[in-house]
């Protein structure tokens, strides 16, 4: 690793932490993966702050049997939108704003903090980034159950996109006719 | 290829291609007519279509910028998005659901219907309800719309069993798989719907109509198309006879072009619509082409709109299915009892994963709540608001004053303030889909505010008087004999119905008036 003459050592040290994590034990994920362990580059934020970040997207979208893994994609998301000059120092003020403690904190402290500066840019930020990328993984999709492209796999004509079996049928007459079952 | 030269002054001008610049394309050139159809879009195919959210969304979606104002939620709710439209080949009938209801019949007598309502722009279209049926009719044989002239509606997914079972069991009678423009079998050369859940990512086996693969090829196929695809239209120019004369835009290379025409026809969707109109301002018309009655993008419509979500204990998988396969027609009535004026039809809907969190839900949603409901997609059913809002004068589209697009031209700013009406509208539909899921045993039910505009509509609308809006009864501009608006703009009130039905049959008509004039030499 070298030092580029531009940048002063300070800066360029400061700069890209590493957040880590482990995959959970017996989940999908661990049985393919080669190593239960992860670790995430960051470019702008330090491991400090993207640990903090991740707690941040758990408080807004908090799903507790959830990989902290499809977490750390979202932390990668925003920070690689803190290449912006602008973003990096809103999103910077906003964390160190939140306290070193944050992520120990116990959850209902996070949300408060969290509701105190509900309407600051920071968070719309992070909120609209949070939403916008944790449910959007290959992580996610397997977690929630949604089963992605449908092309490929001939749709649900066949696969059950009539499966539900807890109310009645739906008369003809109100609906149509399944491909195939010979009405008109 | 087709080319028409850029001085032949014979030439037609169709300015985008969706529902009604590519019916209307076609309707011409079928009959011999030379076309030149601008797009700013590229073309996509059933090859091309990705069921990748995030990447259909920029693919097709018109992405560039507008301005907002005014004390609607959207721009809060929905930063960057006022409108869900596309810009691509085919336009929005890209990316739409396919849902084709008429507008009823005295919803084209909206004013003399509701009476005077304040602080609203409300007049009376200027067409009798039965020719515009005669055009419907024809419209839908040709959309091979289900639940009509004996095609068979679609089949009832799981979704539309919840919607279906909870408005029965609240009293509710014209519950049905809808009259969509969706294929339950190959037909017209395109295939037939296998329940995929991605309408609105592009319909990859045609199921779903839209002029990409029907007009437009078939358009092209009759040997007078000059099809231009990433042009995108910057100002109409007229003479000094006032009449129009040709426009200028900007080609694929970025480059600018002049096209003459004998006439011009609008169909930019209603945002772009208005502000090319606005653009082309000039001694003349000081307040923008044919807008000498000040109507250009005002009255800017959008539906009363916003999604209900039920969550239940059981699987539901609402993705797996067309997305829009249920309706509920009963309260498309006028029943001013109800709080409120004008009707609404609650339409099934559902969103994919990724999208589902700032799609479906206000911005003020996260923590907890947001959670349950995440937790539950794999259980959930949902439900879009679709009602007539009320036309507003300060409702409009201008040029805005402070952001310039790349080209360096006025981006479009909207500004809509919602009508009372309307939020009363939208409170009732509100309480009734919460109750038609708790009627089947829903754990939970949520909703989010109005969504951006999926369809924009009345911003050059028809009017009987001149000076009440910006075309006549054919869509004939008012100011400029040579000049048409060919899309959802020339609606004169937005009724219940989701517009591409209506938009189609209008250019339906549209067409057989221009060919008759043409021929006619009156134009």
């Amino acid at each position: 690793m070298s030092t580029s003459a531009t940048y002063p050592r300070r800066d360029f040290l400061a700069a890209g932490g590493i957040l880590t994590g482990f995959l959970a034990a017996g989940g999908p994920l661990s049985l393919l993966a080669p190593s239960r362990a992860w670790a995430l580059e960051l470019g702008s934020l330090s491991s400090a702050e993207g640990a903090r970040l991740l707690s941040v997207a758990r408080t807004i979208a908090p799903h507790d049997s959830l990989e902290d893994a499809a977490y750390a994609i979202v932390v990668k998301a925003i920070d690689a939108a803190a290449a912006d000059e602008q973003v990096r120092a809103t999103l910077k003020a906003g964390l160190a704003q939140l306290g070193e403690d944050f992520a120990t904190r116990a959850e209902p402290a996070r949300v408060e903090a969290l509701q105190a500066v509900e309407h600051s840019e920071f968070f719309s930020f992070v909120r609209t980034k949070t939403l916008g990328t944790l449910y959007a993984s290959p992580i996610a999709y397997g977690h929630f159950g949604y089963e992605g492209e449908a092309f490929s796999k001939g749709g649900y004509l066949t696969r059950g996109f009539d499966e539900l079996n807890w109310l009645p049928d739906v008369p003809l007459e109100d609906s149509g006719p399944k491909a195939g079952s010979g009405g008109r | 290829m087709t080319q028409i030269a850029q001085d032949d002054t014979n030439a037609v001008v169709i300015i985008g291609s969706g529902a009604g610049g590519g019916t209307l394309a076609h309707e011409l050139t079928r009959r011999g007519i030379k076309v030149v159809l601008l797009e700013a879009g590229a073309r996509q195919s059933y090859a091309t279509f990705t069921q990748n959210p995030g990447e259909a969304f920029v693919q097709l979606t018109w992405l560039d910028p507008r301005t907002t104002s005014g004390s609607w939620t959207v721009p809060q709710d929905y930063p960057g998005l006022p409108s869900w439209t596309a810009k691509t080949l085919g336009g929005t009938t890209v990316h739409w659901t396919g849902a084709t209801p008429r507008i009823q019949p005295w919803e084209v007598r909206a004013r003399s219907t509701y009476g005077e309502i304040a602080g609203t722009s409300l007049i009376d279209w200027p067409i009798e309800y039965s020719e515009l049926e005669r055009y419907y009719e024809l419209a839908e044989r040709r959309l091979l719309v289900t639940r009509r002239h004996g095609n068979p509606g679609l089949p009832a997914s799981s979704h539309f069993k919840i919607m279906y079972h909870g408005a029965r069991r609240i009293g509710y009678h014209r519950v049905h798989t809808g009259h969509l423009a969706v294929n339950t079998q190959p037909a017209d050369e395109r295939g037939m719907c296998i329940q995929q859940g991605f309408c609105v990512q592009g319909c990859k086996t045609g199921a779903k109509w839209s002029t990409l693969y029907t007009e437009i090829p078939r358009a092209e196929a009759t040997g007078n198309l000059d099809l231009r695809l990433r042009c995108h239209a910057l100002r109409i120019e007229h003479g000094a006879d006032g009449r129009a004369s040709a426009v200028i835009y900007r080609d694929a290379e970025g480059n600018e072009q002049r096209q003459k025409a004998r006439l011009l026809c609008v169909a930019c969707n209603s945002i772009e619509t208005a502000r090319l109109l606005l653009l082309s301002e000039s001694s003349r018309f000081p307040h923008g082409l044919a807008n000498s009655s000040d109507q250009v993008g005002r009255n800017y419509c959008r539906h009363t709109a916003g999604f209900i979500w039920g969550v239940f204990d059981k699987p539901v998988k609402f993705w797996r299915g067309t997305t829009l396969a249920g309706i509920v027609e009963d309260e498309t009535k006028n029943d001013p009892k109800r709080g409120f004026v004008g009707g609404y039809h609650l339409e099934l809907a559902a969103l994919d994963l990724p999208s589902l969190p700032l799609a479906g839900f206000p911005s003020t949603l996260w923590g907890r709540d947001l959670g349950f409901l995440m937790d539950h997609y794999d259980r959930m059913a949902g439900m879009l608001i679709n009602g007539e809002d009320m036309p507003r004068a300060t409702n409009r589209i201008t040029l805005s004053t402070s952001v310039k697009d790349s080209a360096g031209i006025p981006v479009a700013h909207i500004h809509v303030d919602e009508h009372d009406n309307d939020a009363a509208m939208r409170a009732h539909a509100q309480r009734q889909g919460r109750a038609i899921y708790e009627a089947v045993g829903a754990l939970r039910t949520a909703t989010s505010r109005q969504t951006p505009a999926a369809h924009n509509m009345c911003t050059a609308r028809m009017s009987k008087d001149p000076r009440d809006g910006v075309v006549d009864a054919h869509g004939r501009a008012h100011d400029v004999p040579n000049l048409y608006v060919s899309d959802g703009s020339a609606l004169t009130t937005p009724g219940s119905a989701n517009p591409t039905l209506t938009i189609v049959a209008l250019a339906l008509r549209q067409a057989e008036h221009i060919a008759r004039e043409m021929s006619s030499r009156n134009l």
